[in-house]
């Protein structure tokens, strides 16, 4: 909560700054009468000094926020007993660093109080108070620095606007490499904790092995506690699933997309093409929602009528779910390539007599086919990637069965299952749902830069 | 050139304007359009675009075996007569044709008539060479087999052969037969189509402007290969060259703003016009 | 003539027009059967969208209203406020799980066996007393009155008024006894049974009890998570748009900025939530389960749509502002910021509000960063431990209970209908905006 006070305090300062800066401008010329002597206009001698204000001050703090408990956690630990800590596992570590977080800020605690706790609770406070002040201190300290840097240097001569738009210019160059930080970031944070996992477990069991029961592994002294990380069962209920997804999303896509763009009056595709698009602004969770209590059910009452062995929540309820998703993401793509296709080729088939089906089967599609695949490769990417879905609808247990009607699990139900219940960044259990995180990504990156790649190429091609 | 048809339509807008509020009416045609022994007969022929039109009670005929050319400055309506000539303005959302257009005495604008066929019959060669995005095998392929035209793949290679062989295009593509259509230069992908049109065996050929993107080798080839298809087929042809159009045709027929102006033999429309427009036009004066 | 190529020897020529005028009825046919299936399509993806709708709807529109159950309780002042000092301490702490319970026996004095004594009181929500409570701290002037006050009655109460309970099956096979029943029609009889608007649902946090669950904590979770993402995403786009758009030289670097907007705008959304739990929680320690790093893993995310948007927006400006406003001498950062963004900023706003739209519906990377925990207080703050509406909606999704099901389905309709108002705005602002150069 201090930090926006302190936030709102910088930006006062920075307003303060901008007024100081235009008047130092002014009066570095002799007054508003000689104000042409300046190179620039006052304002920019005002925003070169809220600017130095600001952003100095602004990137200590965000420093200081972003490792204060890092250090202040470690200093504690660091002044803990011996005994209280030895043979423990990190994680239980963790947790006596969690009580005592939570005594010092007067949350409940989970395990009795000891005296150590209590004492290592109130030098946590008392640190955590002191680092809080000081940040205060130091970036208010840095703010008038700034300003009064400024200050100093604001004269006739200075070139306040090249200053300042070069300041914008850096400020826009460091946006804009958010982006890779963000690739950066997550390759490195889920390929490291990977590593670590893959110290425990070994690629070649995670890859191919066929059994997968992490939940078994919570403690090193338990019964059977190694674990299985086999992870062919979730690789194959994933592609299941993404199949079963596809071959509901693909021929109602492109059919739709065809007919929309060929054949349907234009007020019908007026009314049909956004009505479709619906489908893809509807939260997936929404989607899961009906697939868990809807078509599940539905499915397996018929399998009933049937005589069908059908599972509560089968592979077949996901994928089809899925698919209805997936549906308008097969059909915008595909009704783009289908509209770049150009009219000449069409004027080639129907000047030799071909009717409106042989021209759209056999010169249309065709000519689009590059655009498809594209699209449909970024729809599998898709439906590997979902996740809500199948989390809701596809169920935990890691069959490895090639019958839809039983229930599957995939690589992101894992994710989510490992991760969200009682976490411990060690145990292998936690560890694996990075490592799966990691396959995920790369599976999809390349899937994703394939299609990107087939349809730029594809556009290009009648650009 | 567009400046050009800037000055025209200066020159002539009050005119035709008054004709576009007149509706039907149109100017009388120089010269005798009718043809020995018609394939195709058009009399009155009013082409709208929505509210505009762009062709005003054109009649002309096409007889058997031989070459029309039709000429004329940019927009005076003449590609928009050809693509009514096999139902081809179809495609175009609210085209509308008026009059009477008859193949082999027969009504094409008939309700009952079905365009498929008709194209079948009268095949057309566009602009820009459009070979599919199909082997040069499968371009010349795809009609036969969309129709059923032969009975096994012998018979095809033989059809596919013969075809390429009229079009003057056998001896360059024979080794490299499944390679893509779209890999030939400009020349050869138009006498690709050509190939791919007279492989359905129709009855008359439109040819909207089939060399203004070739070069002039290509140009040479492709008049060649015109003159030769004569002997088969009749053959009617949109061009903006009237040296082309000297070239290739026997008759030759002169569009201005939509109107039909003058028809006559090639030789005696280009030494002796008989219309000022047209003799404006072929002396150079504007177009 | 016109013969062609390849006839039998011997055979008369046959005309193209023949073969073709015998193949035709086979090729028609073959031509409606093509339609048909694209009608299909069609019609599918239509009914899809219909039936989704209905479902949801049909399911939940009874969750806007709550049976409420019409009852005399005597606030007998020696309960309420023995003291007699009217102190709101005294008055907190007093018993109205009681004076309920008295009420509602007064209606069944037959009742005496206590076990059906308890069944009977379980006919009300365990919240009535506190929301009795809430009241007559409210209004003191109450005590030592009798009110007739409707008063919550339990979600298993609810689903029976409201028909979701089959009153014909065997008793074993529902979730409400015989005598239940009984009495239920008893207070349905006198009046005393009503449904009535829903305003817990939108007024409470979550609850383990259906009938004193409302979507408020949520949808303040979604607001601040909003809000944040909005403010840290919308100019941190812009910038990046306006960099790589207009300043950017075309070099290695930048290309590759541009294929990693590019890519990631298609990694799936659970990998965010990798990376918010493994850099946001686990090196910076930012706070789980608060709207503050909900805000940071969305802003990750959204902002591919938003630098994409804003890039489309900028180059639908025409060069000849541009150069324009260099001829009379601006700098290249005054063009940028005095005219084309000005120009520009519709569409950048229409593709964030879409983004916005998309951070608003997602839910699997939240998961991960502890959006899950179960969070009964409405949050007041950005560091405050909260849940989302979507993920409010997962976690009923899982709740055994009818009355959940009927409440899922409503917080889906709220969801569904924030997504169109901000879609409909997106829409309208593009249309407003749509100029043609």
């Amino acid at each position: 909560m201090y930090a926006w006070i302190l936030i709102l305090t910088l930006l006062a300062v920075m307003a303060v700054a901008y007024q100081l800066g235009i008047k130092r401008a002014i009066s570095s010329v002799g007054g508003l009468t000689q104000i042409n002597a300046l190179h620039s206009l006052p304002s920019y001698y005002g925003l070169y000094a809220a600017l130095w204000a600001g952003i100095p001050a602004l990137l200590l703090m965000g420093l200081w926020i972003g490792f204060q408990d890092q250090i202040v956690t470690s200093l504690v630990t660091a002044n803990l007993s011996p005994d209280m800590l030895e043979g423990q596992s990190s994680g239980r570590i963790d947790l006596i660093l969690n009580d005592i977080k939570n005594l010092a800020t007067g949350n409940i605690v989970s395990a009795t109080v000891t005296p150590e706790v209590q004492a290592a609770a109130d030098q946590y406070a008392r640190l955590e108070r002191i680092a809080t002040w000081s940040m205060w201190l130091a970036v208010l300290a840095v703010a008038l620095g700034g300003m009064a840097y400024a200050w100093r240097r604001t004269g006739p001569q200075m070139r306040a606007r090249n200053r300042v738009e070069s300041i914008f210019l850096a400020i826009m160059i460091v946006f804009s490499s958010i982006a890779i930080l963000t690739t950066l970031g997550i390759v490195l944070s889920v390929l490291f904790e990977s590593l670590r996992f893959f110290d425990m477990v070994s690629p070649v069991e995670f890859f191919l092995g066929t059994n997968w029961s992490p939940q078994i592994a919570l403690r090193a002294d338990q019964v059977g506690a190694t674990g299985a990380f086999g992870a062919i069962p979730l690789f194959t209920g994933t592609l299941m699933v993404s199949l079963i997804a596809m071959l509901v999303a693909v021929p109602i896509g492109l059919m739709s997309a065809i007919y929309l763009s060929e054949y349907a009056p234009r007020n019908v595709r007026a009314v049909a093409k956004p009505v479709i698009e619906i489908l893809a602004g509807i939260p997936t969770v929404v989607y899961g929602f009906f697939a868990a209590l809807t078509v599940a059910p539905a499915i397996r009452d018929l399998g009933a009528l049937l005589g069908l062995e059908v599972a509560s929540e089968s592979a077949l309820a996901a994928g089809l779910v899925m698919g209805i998703m997936i549906i308008p993401f097969v059909s915008s793509l595909s009704d783009d390539v289908i509209n770049a296709v150009p009219q000449s080729m069409r004027d080639g088939s129907y000047a030799l007599g071909a009717t409106q089906s042989e021209t759209i089967r056999r010169v249309i599609v065709p000519a689009a086919l590059p655009g498809i695949v594209g699209g449909i490769l970024l729809a599998v990417s898709r439906a590997i990637g979902e996740t809500m879905i199948v989390v809701m609808a596809a169920g935990m247990a890691a069959n490895l069965t090639a019958n839809p009607l039983e229930s599957v699990t995939t690589v992101t139900v894992q994710i989510v299952t490992l991760l969200t219940g009682d976490q411990e960044f060690d145990s292998a259990k936690t560890l694996a749902a990075f490592a799966l995180g990691l396959t995920l990504f790369l599976v999809t990156l390349s899937l994703n830069i394939v299609a990107l790649s087939i349809v730029r190429k594809y556009r290009e091609q009648y650009e | 050139m567009n400046t050009m048809v800037e000055a025209i339509d200066k020159a002539t807008g009050a005119m035709s304007s008054a004709e576009l509020a007149g509706g039907q009416h149109s100017r009388a045609t120089v010269g005798d359009f009718t043809a020995v022994d018609p394939r195709m007969v058009c009399r009155n022929v009013d082409v709208w675009y929505g509210s505009k039109q762009a062709i005003h009670g054109v009649s002309l005929d096409i007889g058997k075996n031989e070459v029309v050319s039709m000429i004329g400055p940019s927009g005076c309506g003449k590609s928009t007569f050809l693509r009514s000539l096999n139902r081809m303005n179809d495609t175009i959302v609210g085209c509308r044709v008026t009059g009477s257009i008859q193949l082999d005495g027969q009504e094409i604008y008939d309700k009952g008539l079905d365009p498929v066929p008709l194209r079948a019959r009268v095949g057309m060669v566009f602009q820009k060479p459009n070979p599919f995005p199909k082997s040069i095998y499968e371009n010349v392929a795809y009609g036969p087999r969309i129709h059923g035209l032969t009975n096994n793949k012998a018979e095809l290679d033989e059809l596919v052969e013969d075809s390429l062989q009229k079009a003057g295009l056998w001896n360059e593509v024979k080794d490299r037969l499944d390679q893509p259509g779209t890999g030939l230069s400009g020349g050869q992908q138009q006498r690709l189509c050509i190939a791919r049109t007279i492989a359905v065996s129709p009855e008359v050929i439109l040819m909207d402007e089939p060399c203004s993107a070739l070069d002039p080798i290509a140009t040479a080839i492709v008049e060649e290969l015109i003159d030769e298809l004569r002997q088969n087929f009749s053959i009617a042809i949109v061009t903006h060259s009237m040296q082309q159009a000297a070239r290739v045709s026997q008759r030759t027929a002169y569009f201005h703003l939509g109107d039909l102006i003058e028809v006559g033999e090639t030789n005696h429309i280009f030494t002796n016009p008989q219309h000022k427009l047209t003799e404006d036009y072929i002396t150079g004066r504007f177009g | 003539m016109n013969n062609l190529a390849a006839t039998a020897p011997g055979a008369p020529p046959r005309r193209t027009i023949d073969i073709v005028n015998e193949s035709l009825k086979r090729r028609y046919a073959r031509e409606r059967r093509f339609r048909l299936m694209g009608a299909i399509a069609v019609g599918l993806g239509l009914a899809f969208v219909v039936l989704l709708f209905a479902d949801i709807v049909s399911k939940g529109y009874t969750a806007f209203q709550q049976t409420y159950i019409r009852l005399p309780v005597t606030l007998t002042a020696s309960i309420v406020d023995p003291a007699g000092t009217r102190d709101i301490e005294s008055i907190s702490g007093a018993n109205y799980n009681q004076l309920i319970k008295d009420a509602l026996r007064q209606q069944f004095p037959e009742v005496t066996d206590r076990r059906e004594l308890r069944r009977l009181s379980s006919m009300l929500s365990v919240g009535a007393p506190q929301l009795l409570r809430e009241r007559v701290m409210e209004d003191s002037s109450l005590i030592g009155t009798t009110q007739e006050i409707w008063v919550l009655a339990d979600d298993d109460i609810d689903m029976l008024v409201k028909g979701n309970i089959d009153r014909e099956a065997a008793q074993g096979d529902r979730r409400v006894t015989d005598e239940v029943i009984g009495w239920v029609g008893q207070l349905e009889q006198q009046g005393r049974i009503e449904k009535r608007f829903n305003t817990i649902f939108f007024t409470h946090g979550t609850s383990r009890e259906p009938e004193l669950a409302g979507i408020a904590g949520a949808l303040m979770g979604s607001l601040y998570t909003l809000t944040l993402t909005f403010l840290l995403s919308f100019p941190i786009g812009v910038g990046a748009a306006l960099y790589l758009e207009e300043f950017a030289p075309k070099n290695r670097w930048t290309d590759l900025i541009e294929v990693n907007v590019n890519n990631l705008a298609a990694v799936p959304s659970i990998v965010f939530g990798l990376l918010g739990l493994a850099v946001f929680i686990g090196f910076f320690g930012v706070p789980r389960s608060t709207p503050l790093v909900a805000a940071l893993v969305m802003t990750i995310m959204t902002l591919p749509t938003i630098i994409i948007a804003s890039r489309v927006a900028l180059k639908s400006v025409p060069p000849s502002i541009r150069e324009a406003a260099l001829g009379v001498g601006a700098s290249a950062l005054q063009t940028q910021f005095h005219h084309v963004l000005p120009l520009a900023l519709p569409g950048m706003l229409t593709g964030a509000i879409i983004g916005m739209a998309r951070a608003l519906g997602e839910t699997a990377p939240l998961l991960m960063i502890g959006m899950i925990a179960f969070i009964v207080d409405v949050p007041s703050g950005f560091t405050d431990s909260a849940t989302v509406l979507p993920v409010q909606i997962f976690l009923w999704a899982d709740s055994p209970e009818r009355g959940f099901v009927e409440r899922t389905s409503a917080a889906i309709m709220v969801l569904l209908a924030f997504l169109f108002l901000m879609n409909f705005v997106a829409v309208m602002l593009r249309r407003k905006f749509e100029r043609r150069w």
